[in-house]
């Protein structure tokens, strides 16, 4: 019950955040900030059970006849997520209290960051597989409001869109990967899922699922090549990056990697597409990452390669390489979130975040360049801090004999050398060397600003330093959960010298080479990448654009906006119904009998039915077509009511009659020519299609009556009407009470045709323009009428 | 058409109609009619009585638009279906009262008022779009 209170306050949180900041502005941040702060308290205070290997689970059902559940479930995995999502939450809505101080939206933007954290929150606790979809799902969506933020400039709509298109794409394949299981196991629970691996492992659709759940997962943590949206993201304002790209969004793609590791992994497949996929995202991010100048694609980049690395240390599936994986991904929510606030502090202060315009600001700001260094030590792996931990670990489970983990070891060492002369690019340039003049005048922010950056950037030299406590509670469980076995990490920040302490020092060597030589090293980069062509960010412009022109290319095909190639169409089509299989299948009706009893009166009506379709055909005026061919549907109505269907006649009458009032309306309306003009040619082909409908309307009929007639429903309802119903009219009371739900969608049919027929005469061609209205909801009311 | 034999008849006419459309409308249960045909009767009424005097006329003698008639048909068919939920059997069953009015007594069924509903959407909706039609085109 808890539980479920702490997974719905950012919710409550987001819905009162509107309200709180009109009253109190910017300060708002500080009771905002307590929703997520309670759900941190109240995660962590499962930390020594679960460090106890307990579990945490609780729900409701939900549609139980389906299996399906609201339910949640809290193991070590869970809970160190959501540590991270809380805990970084707080800090960041208190960061977005000091950043966005005085911005006319931030009430609303304190509402989509609680409903981001929520969704996030949402899907690192789920059980049930329907449930972690829609929370899935909701992160893209609310993810796209954070990065549209800013919805005046374009650049931030398409980075919005993009990002919309490329995880919520994904997720819909997660969708599908989640069908595959839960047809293979018939479980939909995740935490019975990772005991019955074996069953899903041996399934001859494993492929197909782990493709699809990778599909979800790679489009969602931004592995080549689905990484464009995760840089252009930092269209968003800077606590939105902070967030999403440290502890959240990004890692959620690794979480669900780390969650199925159990179910998935242990397969050459997992153990190739893995590695590889991650080991390109991890040189393609630092890669990329070199050539930037701005200061939050440079660490945007960086977190591509983090999510690169523990994409591939995931693949890995040794225990060490596990265990590296948790503690990369600890280390990296820290240091990102930090390093990402650092950058949008100096962003703020000094009005620049080009990073060749910056210089000097240690003066003006040592709280930020303290945090900022401790972040990139953290970064770099140097030790005593938490990073390091990490980084050992990694060439502890890399290091091997064989070309597979020499390769890879190669990989980590460039990455992580060049991810090293990043942080240090981010953490020193700006603060070291002469003062630049900045666009502002730099000085220090307020507390709601730097509190973010030195907490977390201080949690990973604690974290360093006190590495046991930190193992036992959060590095330990987390790792047993995604081994599905107990495990103890143990690495310490003390080196060790050995194979992992060797590659440590090489890696800092290079890093620091890198940085040293580092506008070289950038100009270097640019030409190299220039000299590729285009990314996959163009690749996607070109595939919207082209899926816009393709789709008004079927639409002018199917709606060329003629009116007579419509109907015909419409009729040609109900021809080939009607004619194509009894032909095809040999199911054309005998011949019948002539009729030998037919009394002179009813040959009269058939008379006049015949000189009324007649009359229509050589009518040399429209108005006389239309009544004669109300003349021929009265003859057709006398006839029913000759053979006993006297409802049928009766509303026949009506129907003809109305019909020829609203023919003579209509053409009035139309202003045609009063006779018909066209060629000989269309006229025959018309005639045609229309004789060929009649063909096969009695085709249809003449076999429906030929065959045996079952007529246990005409007994039912003969017998059942007065009983039942109270009412002797059989017709009445099936349209009424046995059948009146099909008749409430009839009579809602007729209402909305006369909706639409009262729209369409409305609108004149010419007289009204239909102009699509801006939908900037801060534009002023009636500005685009 | 602005006779005036056909500007003398058509109000009585049109009266005429009306009072037979509804005639149908409640015989239905029994007899051959229904919502469906009566509404049908009373829409050609409009429609003769708007050729004889002008669209304006029918507007003012029906008083409220015609969709807004359709609409409050439509409702009262959803309502009668609804009201069965409230004695606790599925959606659209038929339920019925046999209130003694002046000593008669007189079957009344949530089936009868969905019927009235039938007719309401579709003298409504085809007369909507009958004087649509008819309107000049300064509407």
């Amino acid at each position: 019950m808890i539980t479920l209170f702490c997974l719905l306050l950012p919710f409550l949180a987001a819905v009162v955040a509107s309200p709180l900041t009109r009253k109190f502005g910017h300060n708002a941040a500080w009771f905002l900030a307590l929703a997520p702060a309670c759900s941190f308290l109240y995660f962590a205070s499962h930390l020594p059970e679960i460090a106890n290997g307990e579990v945490v689970t609780g729900g409701y059902a939900w549609v139980p006849s389906l299996n399906l559940s609201f339910s949640w479930f809290i193991d070590g995995l869970s809970l160190t997520f959501a540590l991270l999502i809380t805990g970084i939450g707080t800090l960041i809505v208190l960061y977005a209290g000091g950043y966005m101080k005085g911005h006319p939206q931030q009430g609303r933007f304190f509402a989509f960051i609680l409903l981001f954290m929520g969704s996030m929150l949402g899907v690192v606790v789920s059980d049930s597989f329907l449930m972690l979809f829609v929370y899935w799902e909701l992160t893209s969506i609310t993810s796209f409001l954070l990065i549209g933020f800013d919805h005046t400039r374009e650049a931030a709509r398409r980075s919005a869109l993009q990002a919309l298109v490329i995880t919520g794409g994904g997720g819909l394949l997660l969708l599908a990967g989640l069908l595959f299981l839960w047809n293979i196991s018939g479980i939909t629970q995740l935490s019975l899922l990772i005991h019955g691996g074996d069953l899903v492992r041996e399934s001859p659709f494993y492929l197909a699922a782990l493709l699809l759940i990778l599909g979800g997962c790679f489009t969602k943590s931004a592995q080549f090549p689905f990484h464009a949206w995760l840089p252009n993201a930092m269209e968003a304002p800077t606590p939105v990056s902070a967030y999403l790209h440290s502890a959240t969004m990004v890692k959620a793609g690794v979480y669900l990697l780390l969650r199925l590791n159990p179910v998935l992994g242990q397969t050459p497949a997992w153990e190739i597409l893995l590695p590889f996929f991650g080991g390109i995202t991890l040189i393609v991010g630092t890669f990329l990452s070199l050539r930037q100048t701005d200061l939050k694609l440079m660490l945007a980049y960086t977190t591509m390669a983090s999510l690169g690395l523990l994409v591939m240390l995931t693949g890995f599936d040794t225990q060490h390489a596990i265990s590296a994986a948790v503690l990369y991904l600890v280390a990296h929510s820290l240091f990102k979130g930090a390093l990402f606030m650092v950058a949008g502090i100096v962003d703020h202060e000094a009005g620049t975040r080009d990073v060749t315009r910056l210089g000097g600001l240690r003066s003006a700001m040592p709280i930020t360049f303290g945090a900022a260094l401790l972040a990139a030590l953290s970064m770099g792996g140097l030790p005593l801090f938490f990073g390091f931990l990490a980084k050992e670990e990694i060439y502890y489970a890399l290091a091997g004999g064989n070309l597979r983990a020499m390769l890879f070891t190669a990989v980590a060492v460039i990455g992580n050398a060049l991810m090293f002369a990043i942080a240090f690019a981010v953490a020193l340039k700006p603060f070291l060397g002469k003062p630049v003049k900045t666009p502002k005048h730099a000085h220090e922010g307020p507390v709601l600003l730097w509190l973010g950056p030195v907490v977390l950037a201080g949690l990973g030299l604690f974290a360093g330093l006190f590495s046991s406590t930190a193992h036992r509670f959060i590095s330990s469980p987390m790792a047993s959960a995604i081994e599905d076995k107990p495990v103890q990490v143990t690495m310490s920040t003390v080196p060790h010298l050995g194979m992992p302490l060797l590659l440590s020092i090489i890696t800092v060597a290079l890093g620091a080479l890198v940085f040293w030589r580092l506008a070289q090293a950038r100009v270097l980069m640019s030409r190299f990448i220039d000299a590729l062509g285009p990314g996959p960010d163009r690749a996607f412009d070109a595939f919207i654009a082209g899926l816009v022109k393709f789709s008004s290319a079927v639409t002018r095909i199917v709606q060329p906006g003629r009116m007579d190639v419509y109907v015909t169409a419409t009729f040609v089509l109900v021809a080939v119904t009607l004619l194509v299989p009894p032909i095809v299948y040999g199911e054309l009706p005998a011949l019948p009998a002539w009729p030998v009893d037919v009394m002179l009166h009813e040959w009269v009506f058939l008379a006049i039915a015949a000189i009324g379709v007649v009359a229509v055909l050589t009518a040399s005026n429209r108005l006389t077509a239309i009544v004669a061919l109300g003349i021929q549907g009265f003859a057709v109505a006398v006839l029913f009511l000759l053979f006993g269907a006297p409802d049928l006649s009766f509303t026949q009458f009506m129907v003809e009659t109305l019909s020829v009032v609203i023919l003579a309306l209509v053409m009035t309306r139309l202003r045609l020519m009063p006779s018909d003009h066209r060629p000989v040619l269309q006229k025959l082909g018309d005639g045609a299609v229309a004789v060929a409908c009649g063909l096969g309307f009695m085709l249809l009929l003449l076999k429906a009556t030929q065959g045996t007639f079952n007529n246990s429903l005409t007994e039912f309802f003969n017998a059942y009407s007065k009983v039942i119903a109270h009412g002797a009219n059989v017709v009445n009371v099936i349209i009424v009470d046995f059948r009146g739900t099909d008749t409430l969608g009839e009579i809602a049919v007729v209402m909305i045709t006369g909706l639409a027929i009262l729209a369409l005469i409305r609108i004149r061609t010419g007289s009204t323009t239909l102009k699509p209205r801006d939908n900037d909801p801060d534009a002023p009311e009636g500005e685009g009428a | 058409m602005n006779t005036l034999i056909f500007r003398t008849v058509a109000p009585f006419l049109t009266a005429l109609m009306i009072v037979f459309s509804i005639f149908v409308l409640l015989r239905g249960h029994n007899e051959p009619g229904g919502g469906f045909i009566g509404g049908l009767i009373a829409a050609s009424a409009f429609a003769i009585y708007g050729i004889a005097y002008g669209v304006a006329a029918v507007r003012r003698a029906l008083w409220f638009h015609p969709l807004s008639i359709a609409g409050a048909g439509l409702m009262l068919a959803v309502v009668s279906g609804l009201i069965s939920a409230f004695a606790g059997v599925p959606f659209m069953t038929g339920l019925w009262i046999y209130p003694h009015l002046f000593g008669v007594e007189v079957p009344l069924a949530t089936v009868m008022s969905f019927d009235i509903g039938v007719y309401l959407v579709v003298v409504g909706s085809i007369t909507s779009i009958a004087l649509a039609l008819e309107e000049k085109d300064d509407a």
